[in-house]
C-alpha cells in the first residue's frame, strides 16, 4: 500500500507527518529546526527521499537544509544567494526606488528529472538555481533584469517570488509568480521572460489592467494540461487556457474571491480548490466558518466543503503554499492554517479531519505519495 | 591565542557545539579574525552572523565582551586583552527583538 508523507513548514520549525494510504493514523516527527521560520519544504519527484527545506530567521538569515532519507536526518547545504550583476532598484511601498536586497527563500521547486537540480524563488524577487543538490546557487538574472523590474513593488509580505511551476511537457517553459508584480513565463529555460497578466484586473494599482503590478497569490497546474493555469489573485480567482496568454475570472459564486492557495485535484484537471478569506484586511474566513470551496467545472460553479471543519468562531488564515494534494485514489487534499492545524480530506474534500491541531502557524504544506 | 566564543542557542544547534567553544587565533584577535576562524571550522555558520559578501554584521546580531557592546567597533580593531587571552569570552548575541 502507498504511503503519504506531508511536509509542513511553520513559523517555528518543520514537521513531517506520515501515514499509510488510508490516511487515518498519522505519525508526527518534529519540530525540526525548532524556532526557525520554515518557509517551504519539498521533495524531489526523481528521488522522494531527497528533501529540501528553506530555513529562515530575521536574526541569522537564510539556510537551506537537505535530507537524503526522507526527513529523518538533515544537513545544511549552500546558503549563498548573490544576485548576478548590478542589482538596481525596484519600487518601495511608498513608490520610491529601493535597492534589491536578498531576504529569504520563499519557495523551492526541485526538478522532475534530477534530484540535484532545484530552483529557488526568493525575496527580493529573483529566481535561483542549483545543479549540485543545493551546495551552490546561481541566479537566473533574466527575470530580475526584465525591463519592467524597476516598477515592481512589494506586496504586504515582501516582494517575493513565491510560485514556481515547471511545465512538464514543453521543454524550457516555466512559470513564476511575484507579489506584487504578477505572473511571468519563460520559454527558454529562464533566460528571457515576459509578463503574462492580460485579463487580470486589480483596482489597487493605478492602471487596473496594467501589464505588471498585480498581486498574484498562487498559480496551479494539472500535469496533464500544462496550458491550463488556475490563479488565486489578491482578489479574484482566474483561469487561463492558453498558458497564461490571457486570463478570465472564474470566481463565480464564491462567498469572497480573496484568498491565498489554489490547487488542482490529482486526477480531475477540472476540479480545483480554494479557501475563501473575508478580505485583504480581514485575513480569516467569512462568518467564522472555515470552508474549502471546490469547483468540478474548472471554476465559476463552487461548492462549500465544511464537513469536519470548524463552523463557528474560526479566524485562522490559510497561506499561499499551505495547500497540497496527494496522488492516491481518491485524491487526498491537505491544508494548514495559521492556527496550527493541518487538515486532511482523504476523499477529495468531502470530509475533513485534523492531523495535528496545535502546531505553530503553518506556512507551507507539501505532500509526497510514496510507493 | 586561544579565544573563547559563546554562540546563541540556534547557532549552537546548527553547529552542533556546546555552550562555549575555543578557537585558536594566530593573528591579532579582532572580530574579523574570530569570525574567520569560526566560519572556517564551522562552515554551516557562514552567512548567519555576517553577510557572506559584504562581511557586514547581520542587523540583529550583536557582539559583547567584558560587559561592553562591541558591535559597532571596527571589525579589524583589536579586541580587549581579556578576550585575546581567553580570560573573557567573546559573546555572539541574538538581539532581543521579540519572536
Amino acid at each position: 500500500m502507498s504511503r503519504i508523507r506531508v511536509l509542513v513548514g511553520t513559523r517555528k520549525g518543520a514537521f513531517v507527518l506520515t501515514s499509510d494510504g488510508k490516511r487515518e493514523r498519522w505519525d508526527v516527527s518534529g519540530p525540526h529546526f525548532g524556532g526557525w521560520e520554515m518557509y517551504h519544504l519539498k521533495g524531489s519527484p526523481a528521488d522522494p527521499n531527497r528533501l529540501y527545506a528553506s530555513q529562515s530567521s530575521s536574526w541569522f538569515g537564510q539556510l537551506i537544509q537537505r535530507s537524503n532519507d526522507g526527513g529523518k536526518t538533515w544537513e545544511p547545504v549552500g546558503n549563498k544567494f548573490v544576485y548576478d550583476g548590478p542589482t538596481g532598484t525596484h519600487l518601495w511601498y511608498d513608490g520610491t526606488p529601493h535597492p534589491w536586497d536578498f531576504a529569504r527563500v520563499w519557495h523551492l521547486e526541485p526538478s522532475a528529472a534530477d534530484p540535484d537540480t532545484i530552483y529557488a524563488g526568493v525575496e527580493d524577487a529573483a529566481l535561483f538555481k542549483s545543479r549540485d543538490g543545493g551546495q551552490t546557487w546561481h541566479e537566473l538574472p533574466g527575470l530580475r533584469t526584465h525591463a519592467s523590474a524597476q516598477s515592481w513593488q512589494p506586496g504586504a509580505g515582501g516582494m517575493c517570488l513565491h510560485t514556481i511551476v515547471l511545465d512538464p511537457v514543453h521543454p524550457g517553459r516555466l512559470f513564476i509568480a511575484i507579489s506584487a508584480a504578477g505572473v511571468f513565463r519563460s520559454d527558454d529555460d529562464a533566460k528571457t521572460w515576459r509578463p503574462i497578466n492580460r485579463g487580470l484586473r486589480s483596482e489597487q494599482i493605478p492602471n487596473p489592467t496594467a501589464e505588471v503590478g498585480h498581486c498574484v497569490h498562487r498559480i496551479a497546474m494539472h500535469r496533464s494540461r500544462p496550458n491550463v493555469l488556475f490563479m488565486q489573485k489578491h482578489w479574484d480567482v482566474m483561469r487561463s487556457d492558453d498558458a497564461g496568454e490571457s486570463w478570465r475570472e472564474v470566481s463565480g459564486n464564491l462567498p469572497t474571491d480573496f484568498g491565498f492557495p489554489i490547487d488542482v485535484h490529482a486526477h480531475e484537471p477540472e476540479t480545483i480548490y480554494v479557501v475563501p478569506i473575508k478580505s485583504d484586511s480581514e485575513h480569516y474566513p467569512p462568518d467564522g466558518k472555515l470552508r474549502v470551496y471546490r469547483s468540478r467545472t474548472g471554476g465559476n460553479e463552487w461548492e462549500a466543503l465544511a464537513r469536519g471543519l470548524p463552523q463557528r468562531d474560526c479566524y485562522v488564515n490559510v497561506l499561499r503554499d499551505a495547500m497540497a494534494v496527494d496522488a492516491l485514489d481518491p485524491c487526498g487534499v491537505y491544508f494548514g492554517t495559521t492556527g496550527g492545524q493541518v487538515y486532511v480530506s482523504p476523499d477529495a474534500g468531502d470530509n475533513w479531519t485534523p492531523i495535528v491541531q496545535h502546531l505553530p502557524a503553518v506556512v507551507a504544506v507539501e505532500v509526497q505519495t510514496l510507493p | 591565542m586561544t579565544v573563547r566564543v559563546v554562540l546563541p542557542s540556534h547557532l549552537r544547534t546548527l553547529a552542533k557545539v556546546d555552550h562555549e567553544l575555543k578557537l585558536d587565533i594566530a593573528e591579532t584577535v579582532t572580530q574579523r579574525s574570530i569570525l574567520d576562524a569560526l566560519e572556517a571550522r564551522y562552515p554551516m555558520l557562514r552567512g548567519t552572523i555576517r553577510d557572506q559578501v559584504t562581511q557586514q554584521r547581520r542587523a540583529f546580531v550583536r557582539f559583547f565582551a567584558c560587559e561592553e557592546d562591541l558591535s559597532h567597533e571596527s571589525p579589524d580593531a583589536p579586541l580587549p586583552d581579556a578576550v585575546a587571552t581567553g580570560a573573557e569570552p567573546f559573546l555572539v548575541i541574538g538581539a532581543m527583538a521579540g519572536g
